[in-house]
């Protein structure tokens, strides 16, 4: 069944895959982006109790959402190179944690900006801000990790474990607002059917959520490629590729 | 169209500071993700171009030197035959 997955456990063959994929991701990355964003900005209706305030949540949604997917897609990486020894998965994982950590601090950053003038503080202790800011935390850990030791099969299976421990933390952060008393309010997008937002606002988030979400596997491609490189530089088809392309 | 005017809408409602905040830091840290990933690409790329130029250097060295000291070892096995000559003509 996972027979045609195979030849992408060959560096080279993900190497060259990714990159043939790069230019078109870039395209509906750039489309996508100014359809959501311009959408968002000049469009969209403002809220009727938060006016042009609520703009703000065309950020902070899209990249609250993804810092949980990126940090899933990222433990489960760990979990295919722990289990089943994929040195490709250590790579991916590499290549995400970064990006992880800056779409968290973005949304968090959004969020107190936004936090400021509809509650009338940039930050507060509670459940979802608290545990949001724990997985910046465990993002960093992960990245520390990955560059603590020389060996990176080694950096790969401490960080593994780590992000595998973190995965604790997803739906503490998905389930805080109904567990816990909040300032923050509940899911108005994820709900279980329709979304409670009117389609005038609805649209335009979901250009930018898309917008975002293939910027970040842009970056998270061009960081798995130079990943491959890093860890296979030894390798003869690296040589050829490096003096066939030439030095920029 | 949700704006009236364009001062309108870097007004943004007497948000402008918040919103504008958000949007401005937001790019920033995306573009400086988008900027430090491509200039890392490019310097893995230029060590490894930099190890394999050392090693061609290192390997054309042993090279010459091997070269040079067999030679050596040539010349010298001609000296000790031409003096093996004079002596046997000395001799």
């Amino acid at each position: 069944m996972w027979k045609w997955l195979h030849p992408y456990a060959n560096p080279e063959v993900s190497y060259h895959f990714v990159g043939k994929l790069l230019p078109w991701i870039s395209k509906i990355t750039i489309i996508f982006l100014t359809i959501g964003m311009v959408w968002a900005l000049v469009f969209a209706p403002a809220d009727y109790q938060q006016g042009d305030s609520f703009r703000i949540f065309y950020i902070h949604v899209p990249t609250a959402i993804l810092s949980m997917s990126i940090y899933v897609a990222m433990a489960s990486a760990a979990f295919c190179s722990l289990v089943w020894q994929f040195r490709l998965a250590d790579a991916s994982a590499a290549a995400m944690a970064p990006v992880g950590a800056v779409i968290t601090a973005i949304a968090l950053f959004t969020g107190a900006a936004w936090g400021k003038p509809m509650w009338g503080t940039w930050w507060i202790w509670d459940a979802r801000l608290t545990s949001e800011l724990v997985l910046l935390f465990l993002y960093l850990g992960v990245i520390a990790l990955h560059n603590a030791f020389e060996d990176k099969n080694l950096a790969g299976k401490a960080a593994g474990i780590l992000s595998l421990v973190g995965v604790v933390n997803i739906p503490i952060i998905k389930y805080s607002v109904e567990w816990w008393n909040t300032l923050h309010q509940g899911a108005t997008v994820s709900k279980m059917g329709a979304p409670s937002m009117s389609m005038e606002m609805f649209w335009p988030f979901v250009f930018s959520f898309l917008g975002i979400a293939m910027l970040i596997a842009f970056v998270i491609c061009i960081r798995f490629r130079t990943e491959i490189l890093a860890r296979n530089g030894m390798r003869p088809w690296v040589r050829e590729l490096i003096t066939t392309e030439g030095v920029k | 169209m949700q704006f009236d005017s364009i001062s309108a809408f870097f007004d943004m409602g007497g948000y402008a500071f918040f919103v504008w905040l958000s949007y401005g830091v937001s790019a920033f840290l995306l573009a400086a993700l988008i900027y430090t990933s491509h200039s890392n690409h490019t310097k893995v790329k230029r060590k490894i171009a930099q190890r394999l130029q050392r090693e061609k250097k290192l390997r054309k060295a042993a090279e010459k030197q091997s070269a040079s000291a067999e030679q050596t070892k040539q010349k010298n096995s001609v000296v000790e035959n031409s003096s093996k000559n004079t002596n046997e003509v000395v001799s």
